[in-house]
């Protein structure tokens, strides 16, 4: 894509999701997870803080963080429109050229990282998130034509901190190695739930088989899926 | 991704005007447009949405059949009651292409528009006639496996991708669209053109005209249908070979009978060969294998596709087994 992702944004020094609910971080194997000691602190905004500081070296400080709520396309984009989304149950008002995906709406200009850019082609699924409901590969869909749909990403997931019966199953079973499909395996495994699929295992494969794992945790993931649908695995 | 004007339509009619605009493209799932929009090899100035348009249901039609909007996500459309009880073949074919995700947003009328898979198309750096009419034919002399044995020509052998349109085309399905002219009506059979000398187009639609809706003819009691896919993987992945047969046996005998099949062709490939071959005849395994004989029996190798022929005969002898054993 030519949306190059906007180094300040990206370099904020502030974890983006201080201003909502930080005890619900829902990327199993991720630092909140198991360090309550680092319970404030994500993976992203530790390396995030380490390239502020190399930068802080030898420049001045960078913008504090606005809050997401507010986020907007850098100044003086051609063609940038205003959009409204709501991601999570909240609205987001963001300026945005027609050809921003919702993926790259997500994460380049709403902060929202937990949606996963891999293949940005619709073949590997890390970007799966719900649209009213319905899991959709966010890289293939405009921003703009979201307007009015409920979207769900992977941040929207847990509730009162409590982390979704399919995310505690993938921590259950190690449903996951290196984690970065795994946001877009929890929402395809979220919404299989409720469509009309087997039982069987092989059921569960051939609805997960819109999510890659190069690291091939397919095993754990299929008796994740299985205990979330209160299946055992056959 | 170049830039392009959005407009998003709130009437058919209001679609027709826009789309029919020098250099534009309806949006509806997106599938396929924002994939190749990536990769430069679609470039639009105008994007049409669609999704706002009161296309999205499946009716019955008085006389029988369905009416289906263009609208109409393939999984909803491969999940409706009435499309499992009574047209298996196209809730399976739907049920067999792309990922969950994908059905979830690919439409009735996008999915018949789908683009090839062909590396060469989807390639900017590589000649291709479809894309850039005169550049030539990378496929020819290049990885052609995947590619097709019948309808192409010298200067295009890319396949018709799409599962969905296969299947209707055994359910003898027909396109009703609405354009700068007015309304019409096309037998998907009539609505897919073979590359020739103009590859890049692949079907008879004019510029601004929208697929509004399919309708496919009910069918006779005690008709069986059934889509078999065969490919490199057990999911997600595109046809090599897939039969799709609607027939009717009664006293051990082939009645009424369509056939359609997938994967070989440079269109959905409807087989009046093979359908001539069985009509009638004794529903054995002996007349199968010669109803399949005589659908390939134009098939063009190239140099690396040629086990698509026997892959086709067999697809389409096993789907002729499974859809006329005793019940």
């Amino acid at each position: 894509m030519d949306h190059a992702k906007n180094p300040v944004l990206d370099a904020q020094p502030q974890d983006p999701d201080n201003s909502s609910k930080k005890s619900s971080d829902p990327q199993p194997g991720g630092e909140q997870a198991h360090e309550p000691a680092l319970g404030r602190f994500s993976r992203r905004a530790f390396l995030a803080q380490l390239g502020v500081a190399s930068v802080a070296a030898t420049t001045a400080p960078l913008a504090h963080a606005t809050a997401v709520e507010e986020t907007e396309a850098p100044a003086g984009v051609p063609g940038a429109v205003p959009v409204t989304l709501n991601i999570n149950g909240k609205e987001y008002h963001v300026r945005l050229e027609p050809r921003v995906t919702l993926l790259d709406a997500l994460r380049d200009h709403l902060q929202l990282f937990g949606t996963k850019k891999g293949c940005d082609h619709g073949q590997c699924g890390a970007c799966t998130v719900h649209v009213n409901g319905r899991r959709v590969n966010s890289c293939l869909s405009f921003a703009i034509m979201h307007q009015g749909d409920k979207i769900t990403t992977i941040e929207g997931l847990a509730e009162n901190g409590q982390l979704s019966p399919v995310q505690q199953a993938f921590l259950d079973h190690d449903g996951f190695q290196c984690g970065y499909c795994t946001p877009g395996q929890i929402m395809s495994a979220s919404a299989l739930l409720h469509e009309p699929i087997g039982p069987g295992d092989d059921d569960v494969r051939a609805a997960m088989s819109g999510n890659i794992c190069r690291c091939g945790a397919y095993n754990n993931i299929v008796a994740a899926v299985q205990q979330a649908r209160g299946n055992r695995t056959t | 991704m170049q830039v392009f004007r959005f407009s998003q339509a709130r009437s058919v009619d209001a679609a027709v005007r826009s789309g029919g605009a020098a250099g534009a493209s309806f949006i509806a799932g997106g599938t396929t447009l924002v994939d190749l929009m990536k990769l430069n090899v679609l470039a639009p100035q105008t994007v049409v949405d669609i999704n706002g348009l009161p296309l999205d249901r499946v009716e019955a039609m008085p006389g029988g059949g369905l009416r289906i909007g263009a609208m109409v996500r393939n999984s909803d459309l491969a999940n409706h009651a009435t499309v499992k009880q009574q047209y298996a073949v196209l809730s399976e074919a739907l049920l067999s292409g792309a990922s969950p995700q994908l059905r979830n947003m690919a439409t009735t009328g996008g999915n018949l528009l789908q683009k090839t898979r062909c590396y060469y198309y989807r390639d900017t750096n590589y000649a291709c006639n479809k894309r850039q009419p005169g550049s030539g034919c990378a496929a020819q002399d290049g990885f052609n496996r995947i590619h097709a044995v019948l309808g192409g020509s010298e200067h295009c052998v890319a396949t018709h991708p799409s599962d969905m349109a296969v299947a209707m085309m055994a359910l003898e399905a027909t396109v009703h669209t609405q354009g700068p002219k007015g309304e019409r009506a096309i037998a998907l059979d009539e609505f897919y053109l073979v590359p020739g000398n103009t590859p890049n187009r692949e079907n008879v639609l004019a510029p601004g005209e929208l697929i509004t809706h399919v309708a496919i003819p009910g069918l006779a009691a005690d008709t069986r249908s059934h889509y078999l896919k065969l490919r490199d993987r057990a999911q997600y992945e595109f046809a090599l070979a897939s039969a799709a047969v609607v027939v009717k046996v009664s006293g051990g005998r082939v009645g009424r009978v369509r056939i359609a099949l997938g994967g070989v062709g440079t269109k959905p490939w409807r087989s009046r060969e093979a359908e001539k071959a069985l009509e009638g005849q004794e529903a054995s395994r002996e007349n199968f294998r010669r109803a399949a004989d005589a659908a390939m029996a134009d098939a063009k190798p190239l140099q690396y596709n040629g086990f698509k022929i026997e892959l086709a005969k067999r697809a389409l002898v096993r789907t002729l087994e499974q859809t006329t054993q005793a019940a």
